[in-house]
């Protein structure tokens, strides 16, 4: 098959096969296209050459050959573009069924949290046949996540987030590669990543130990002292945040916001931003206080508060 | 005297002892120094992008000598980053976009219309101090700490991270600019003012237009370089917060206003040489271009397109999908006018009288090599690929072949075209096509196995990478070495046969149509004896020809 080939690296997420069908059919459709032309000039010039005693005719050109030579590869290029736009939205779509992984860049190394709380460092332990998605962010430079194998990437920017997900089809170990240049030793910022079957991704997990996210970000929620605001019930100070992830909250001054990653993290770092409708902007920033990996879990454990419909016990 | 219509391609000037020309009027350095004169300033250029080009080559070199194996050996990482950074810059800002308006440009523009001379000499040849300035400020900054951000000083490693010369290069990078925006301006009013009676729109030249598109695009996308790479200088130096999130500022808005300028950029460097294939299809295949005004409007569809595609270089970046649908379709969209080009150009050796001369032979190798760029663009247009493509070295490969296979191809036939013009010597023809074809064998060693160890996954930047990436790009840096004898037995030649090579006194040697043929050669200063009057359309070589004996000057 095609992906045996060492001309492609392995073929390893449900995504791969779409990103190699469309690059063959290029690869077949511009080997012919650029031979066909290279070739046809190559067989006008010798044929046409130069001889003594032979004028060059005169043509003015054809307007039905222009068009026809501007359609055609407009049908072509459109076809290229809705092709490649339906493999990018699948990219862009992840199912329902998902396992939350938070990755963040750092010069120059990956860190991952797992759903139950694993973290590690560069390398990525994952399950084969399931679905995953990456909430991704950076502490400082722009990066970005490559697994050659899945044919995916995307960049890792500071102050947003971006999500990728991918399905793995195939157990084994690939590369991950930064491809976003990030000074240095961007070219030592590479990982491992290991397919498993799910027994041995559950051998793995138990090997290494760690919090939930939405676990430590409760923790974190009590620490940092949300809970007296956000959790009081009668009469608190801030908004209730149980139940509405996802939802859409208006704002103090007109205007609505979708609850979510990005506004919380917002709320976070700079809470005067957007202030919900009905209360006074008086919380204060954590900036300086929590990195990008416990704004994660915050935002996991605000998450989950929709998901449970109450306060996770 | 009717200008083309008498124009005799076996006219023969006798070769009088003091034959007044630009280059023997006056010797002095001053009179080169404070020139006004188009056709000087041209040489000048010639020589200043021929520096900026062996200095670029030579960090290349580099470059493909770490990559010959897959440790970072022989350079450290920091030392490496800085060189491909500046490889990447002296190219493209010294000289490929430079390059062939700045040479050729300068040299046959005015000829070509029957002008004296540019609509503005005095800032004609402030252009070129500027360049100059900026170049070796530039390089002086290499010398001297060097800035290790990639050339395309993506934020926020460059505002914030990076503990290199950003600052210094950028202001560098924004000096140089006006340099393109004031030659832009001149070629644009040159163009609307100085054509010579009756040169009307549609008798100019090919390579008129594409400079006149190419002039557009300079005016309007050199100044968002320049407030990009101004805000960045400021953004390091003050932390205003514009790029770096930190202070709140946005890294993907650096990434917007950067390309809002460099894609358009891209066609500032392929457009003339588009212009050139045009000028050297028509000449050696002795035919009028096949479908002009398609050829002709095409440049312009293409510089108003470019400017709408930006985001195709963001696709992973974080950038909304619904926006990446948009710039995808209008990406795959230039490749129609782009396709135009190359099949106006193709119909045109029908019926031709077709001279395999050295100038030809980089028409045919400018063909292999752009339509191979062209189509694997294609693939980075197709949203899909893309995120798999980006920033590998398929994207590597891709943008040499477009730039390095499209413009440096177009510029060398140019070069060797009009030659014997500049200087009246010709080169010899033998090495001059020898160089073509090593050209052409070395640059695809080099770049083609690049194609395939982007999709293997070789990352672009990398200055250590997996075994297994070995094979391919040993390869690449063997196919280097042929590439660079290629380029230097080419230039070897021509400046041998600046003392060696035969005299040309002929107008035309070539047989050629155009003006910038039926002045002397090499021109008086001031370019024509009497002011020509043009009663022909472009390219009249049915005219010329017809009833005649094709006719074997060279
Ligand atoms: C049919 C015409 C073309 C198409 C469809 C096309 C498409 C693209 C796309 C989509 C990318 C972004 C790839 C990525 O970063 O992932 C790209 C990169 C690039 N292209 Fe083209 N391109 C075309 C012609 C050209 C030409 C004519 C030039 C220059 C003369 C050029 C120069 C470049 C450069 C310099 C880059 C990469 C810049 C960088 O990241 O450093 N392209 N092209
Ligand atoms: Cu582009």
């Amino acid at each position: 098959m095609l992906q045996e080939l060492p001309l492609t690296p392995p073929s390893a997420s449900t995504f791969a096969p779409q990103v190699d069908a469309l690059y063959w059919f290029l690869v077949i459709l511009s080997t012919v296209v650029t031979v066909g032309i290279f070739c046809a000039a190559l067989f006008l010039s010798i044929r046409y050459r130069r001889k003594p005693g032979v004028a060059p005719g005169n043509i003015e050109g054809s307007l039905k050959l222009e068009l026809l030579w501007s359609f055609i590869p407009g049908v072509l290029a459109i076809g290229i573009f809705a092709w490649g736009a339906k493999v990018y939205f699948y990219a862009a779509k992840p199912p329902k069924d998902v396992m939350d992984f938070y990755v963040s860049g750092k010069q120059w190394m990956w860190k991952v949290q797992h759903p139950t709380g694993q973290k590690e460092i560069n390398d990525l332990h994952i399950p084969v046949g399931r679905a995953i998605r990456f909430t991704m962010t950076s502490e400082d430079v722009l990066h970005s996540y490559w697994v050659p194998a899945f044919r995916l990437k995307k960049d890792t920017v500071p102050g947003r987030y971006t999500e990728m997900w991918f399905q793995a089809t195939k157990p084994g170990k690939y590369h991950i590669q930064c491809a976003e240049y990030c000074g240095t030793k961007h070219s030592g910022m590479i990982g491992e990543c290991y397919v498993l079957e799910p027994e041995e991704y559950q051998r793995w997990l138990s090997g290494n130990t760690g919090e939930a996210p939405e676990v430590a970000g409760q923790k974190l929620f009590e620490n940092l002292r949300c809970v007296t605001c956000h959790m009081a019930g009668q009469g608190q100070r801030g908004p209730e945040l149980t139940g509405v992830y996802g939802t859409k909250v208006q704002l103090e001054g007109g205007g609505e916001v979708v609850m979510n990653d990005e506004y919380i993290r917002e709320s976070v770092l700079k809470p005067l931003a957007k202030v919900v409708k009905g209360f006074q902007p008086v919380m204060n920033t954590y900036e300086g206080q929590v990195g990008e990996e416990e704004i994660m879990q915050l935002v996991a454990y605000i998450k989950s508060l929709k998901a449970q419909g109450g306060v996770k016990q | 005297m009717s200008a083309q219509a008498v124009a005799a391609p076996r006219e023969k000037v006798a070769a009088p002892e003091h034959r007044e020309t630009y280059l023997n009027h006056d010797y002095s350095w001053k009179s080169w120094l404070f020139t006004v004169d188009h056709k000087r300033i041209g040489i000048l250029y010639l020589l200043t992008v021929a520096f900026f080009v062996a200095i670029g080559g030579l960090f290349a070199m580099m470059i493909r000598a770490e990559l010959l194996t897959p440790k970072g050996d022989m350079l450290e990482a920091e030392t490496y980053n800085k060189i491909f950074t500046m490889h990447g810059a002296v190219m493209i800002f010294f000289f490929l976009i430079p390059g062939v308006p700045g040479v050729l440009g300068n040299f046959v523009l005015p000829l070509m219309i029957g002008a004296r001379d540019v609509a503005f000499p005095k800032i004609n040849l402030l252009s070129w101090y500027i360049f100059v300035t900026g170049g070796l400020l530039t390089l002086f900054v290499a010398a001297t700490g060097g800035v290790d951000t990639g050339w395309t000083f993506y934020a926020p490693y460059s505002s914030t991270y990076s503990n290199t010369r950003v600052a210094e290069t950028a202001i560098m990078v924004f000096i140089t600019g006006f340099s393109s925006i004031l030659t832009g301006l001149n070629f644009l009013v040159t163009v609307h003012t100085m054509r010579a009676p009756g040169m009307t729109w549609f008798r100019l030249p090919l390579f008129v237009w594409s400079a006149y598109a190419t002039s557009l695009i300079n005016v309007l996308a050199t100044p968002v370089l320049a407030i990009t790479v101004l805000l960045l200088a400021l953004e390091r130096i003050f932390h205003i917060g514009i790029f770096d999130p930190r202070v709140g500022g946005d890294p993907i808005l650096f990434e917007h206003m950067f390309w809002f300028y460099s894609h358009p950029a891209v066609y500032i460097m392929i457009l003339p040489a588009m212009g050139v294939i045009s000028e050297l299809v028509a000449a050696f295949s002795r035919k009028r271009i096949f479908g002009y005004s398609f050829v002709a409007f095409s440049s312009l569809a293409i510089a108003v397109l470019g400017f709408l595609v930006w985001g195709h270089h963001m696709f992973v970046s974080g950038q909304s999908a619904y926006a990446g649908l948009v710039f995808s379709v209008l990406t795959v969209l230039i490749a129609v006018p782009t396709a135009v080009k190359i099949f106006n150009w193709t119909a045109t050796l029908y019926q031709g009288s077709v001279e395999f001369a050295t100038p030809f032979l980089y028409v045919l190798a400018f063909f292999g090599l752009f339509l191979i760029g062209g189509v694997t663009g294609l693939f980075l247009a197709a949203m899909g690929l893309d995120i798999h493509m980006h920033d590998n070295y398929f994207v590597v490969s891709h943008f040499h072949y477009v730039m390095v296979g499209g413009m440096v191809t177009a510029f060398f036939g140019g070069l060797h075209y009009w030659w014997p013009k500049m200087f009246g010597r010709m080169y010899n023809e033998a090495a001059g096509k020898l160089a073509a074809l090593v050209i052409f064998v070395g640059f695809n060693l080099t770049f083609f196995p690049q194609f395939i160890v982007g999709y293997m996954g070789m990352p672009r930047r990398y200055h250590a990478y997996a075994p297994e990436f070995q094979t391919l790009n040993v390869l690449s840096s063997g196919g280097a070495v042929i590439l660079g004898a290629g380029y230097l037995l080419a230039a070897l030649n021509l400046i041998w046969s600046l003392k060696f090579g035969k005299v040309v006194t002929e107008r035309n040697p070539w047989g050629a149509t155009g003006l910038e043929w039926e002045t002397q050669t090499p021109p008086i200063p001031h370019n024509f004896e009497v002011t020509p009057r043009v009663t022909q359309e472009a390219y009249a070589y049915h005219e010329m020809y017809s009833g005649k004996e094709a006719h074997g000057v060279h």
